[in-house]
């Protein structure tokens, strides 16, 4: 997986759990909250859907890492990858 | 000090058969029922009473997703109530509104919803919904109403079985005439056709209703009844104290004008006619009439076979052969068993008759059970009459509780 791919994966699921918000134009370099109405039970939707949809586990430690997209992709990526590894 | 007089300024509901007062009315009056057939998870098709209101008129497709379709039909029933009103909702100030909101149950659609989204993952809790606790609160729906409003003051539910559509009106006449609150906004709401357990349960019961023709599945009074048809729905009310409503030049529907509550404490779930026939006594008597003075009773009978016999017999005690200006309806036919929203419904769909003096009918009466043979009854065609100046409307539930609610034609 991309950084890029893994971008999409977060848009598909902010799609989802924020359907108002227009996201044609998400900076990926600008804090996800800076510029979409989401809230803490939002990020907790995402942390959700990433377990649910990827088998992706965010420790609550690690949440600031899900503050943009590119710093999800930096976080997540080596994640998918290992995941795909192990088959 | 007499208390202070209580008055009915707004109405905002949602049935299966009309997401409007007119709507809902025209339909009572031309015998339009609203029952669809339904598939609830686990048992298949069922047939239902489903509302087809428009959810995004009032809430965020986000708000949707977050919270719970009692709470959509929370929100739409009390703006629309709030448009019908007249007030400036922007001058309003919103620590002195109260939501009184009458349900039978909440929390079971939200449970039933998270049982079955853990069961795909092995029943993993790490996947049960951060959302579950602010869902399945039991203050949930009016909570959902005072965010999407932004109404500071109390905001809350009563629960009270299939009596809490009454429940909702009375809480909040008396919050006013306490001067808890200056305005208020109550009823009751029902969510209960998202949870397969409410079907499952009367199912075991034997009182869930079964027919080929789902428009003809509720019956209360008929001689073939075989149960109840469950419904959503939703219907709340604005009330003011009638100096407010009259400062502000409020269009009035009508004056509450006595109600009673009671419990059975006999049984879980069989009614108590002797109860039921004290509740509305007592009622009458807060209200200073007498039996011959009400002109309508919209009863609570739900189609099962002992408890529409039940009702009667209370109705026959209080009544009797001598109130010849009394006449009897039933709204079921039409909308099945709305549950916390029933009474709340039920009371709105007569309160046009104060204008056009007119019963709706009871419907899908074809073979009238003697038992339910009451004086006055209307079945199946609407009835002109000649004075209705008050109307009593009947609401009991499981565990035994009774509720009668009186309201009267407004007059200074």
């Amino acid at each position: 997986m991309t950084k890029d791919e893994c971008k999409q994966v977060v848009l598909d699921i902010i799609a989802d759990i924020a359907p108002d918000e227009d996201l044609s134009n998400v900076k990926p370099e600008v804090r996800l909250r800076d510029q979409l109405q989401l809230d803490s039970m939002d990020f907790l939707d995402i942390v959700m859907e990433l377990r649910k949809r990827h088998s992706i586990e965010v420790p609550e430690a690690d949440y600031q890492h899900l503050a943009s997209l590119d710093s999800c992709a930096e976080y997540l990526t080596p994640k998918f990858i290992a995941l795909a590894a192990k088959g | 000090m007499k208390p202070a007089r209580i008055v009915i300024t707004g109405v905002g509901l949602t049935a299966p058969n009309g997401n409007s007062l007119t709507e809902f009315r025209q339909n009572l009056l031309h015998g339009i029922a609203g029952i669809e057939r339904m598939e609830i998870r686990y048992m298949g098709t069922q047939l239902a009473g489903v509302c087809h209101y428009d959810p995004l008129k009032y809430q965020k497709k986000k708000e949707l997703r977050v919270g719970t379709r009692a709470g959509s039909i929370s929100i739409y029933c009390a703006r629309e109530a709030l448009a019908d009103s007249g007030v400036n909702f922007e001058t309003l100030p919103k620590d002195r509104v109260g939501i009184y909101i009458g349900c039978t149950e909440h929390g079971n659609v939200e449970t039933e919803n998270e049982i079955y989204n853990i069961s795909k993952f092995n029943y993993d809790t790490k996947f049960w919904s951060h959302y579950h606790n602010p869902r399945t609160v039991a203050n949930n729906p009016a909570g959902e109403t005072s965010l999407n409003l932004g109404i500071t003051g109390p905001a809350y539910t009563i629960g009270a079985a299939c009596a809490a559509g009454n429940m909702g009106l009375i809480h909040a006449a008396q919050m006013l005439r306490l001067g808890e609150v200056d305005f208020a906004i109550c009823g009751g709401i029902s969510e209960s056709i998202h949870t397969f357990g409410i079907f499952a349960g009367f199912k075991s019961q034997n009182a869930l209703a079964q027919h080929a023709n789902p428009h003809k599945a509720s019956r209360p009074f008929d001689k073939a009844r075989n149960g109840i048809v469950i419904s959503e729905g939703g219907c709340l009310y604005t009330l003011e104290r009638l100096e407010d409503a009259q400062a502000r030049g409020a269009k009035i529907y009508a004056e509450i004008a006595g109600y009673h509550v009671n419990s059975d404490a006999s049984d879980y779930v069989l009614p108590n006619p002797t109860r039921q026939a004290e509740c509305i006594r007592a009622a009458i008597a807060r209200a200073g009439l007498k039996s011959s003075d009400i002109h309508i009773v919209n009863t609570h009978a739900t189609a099962t076979p002992l408890g529409d016999i039940q009702e009667c017999e209370a109705i026959r005690a209080v009544f009797g052969e001598g109130c010849p200006d009394t006449y009897i309806n039933n709204t079921k036919g039409y909308i099945g068993h709305c549950m916390g929203a029933a009474g709340a419904l039920e009371l709105a769909g007569n309160l046009p008759s104060f204008n056009d003096l007119t019963v709706h009918p009871s419907i899908n009466v074809d073979d009238l059970d003697p038992a339910c043979a009451l004086p006055g009854l209307v079945l199946n065609q609407p009835r002109t009459v000649a004075k209705v100046d008050t109307i009593l409307n009947n609401s009991f539930g499981m565990l035994g509780i009774n509720s009668a609610l009186i309201v009267k034609r407004f007059t200074t």
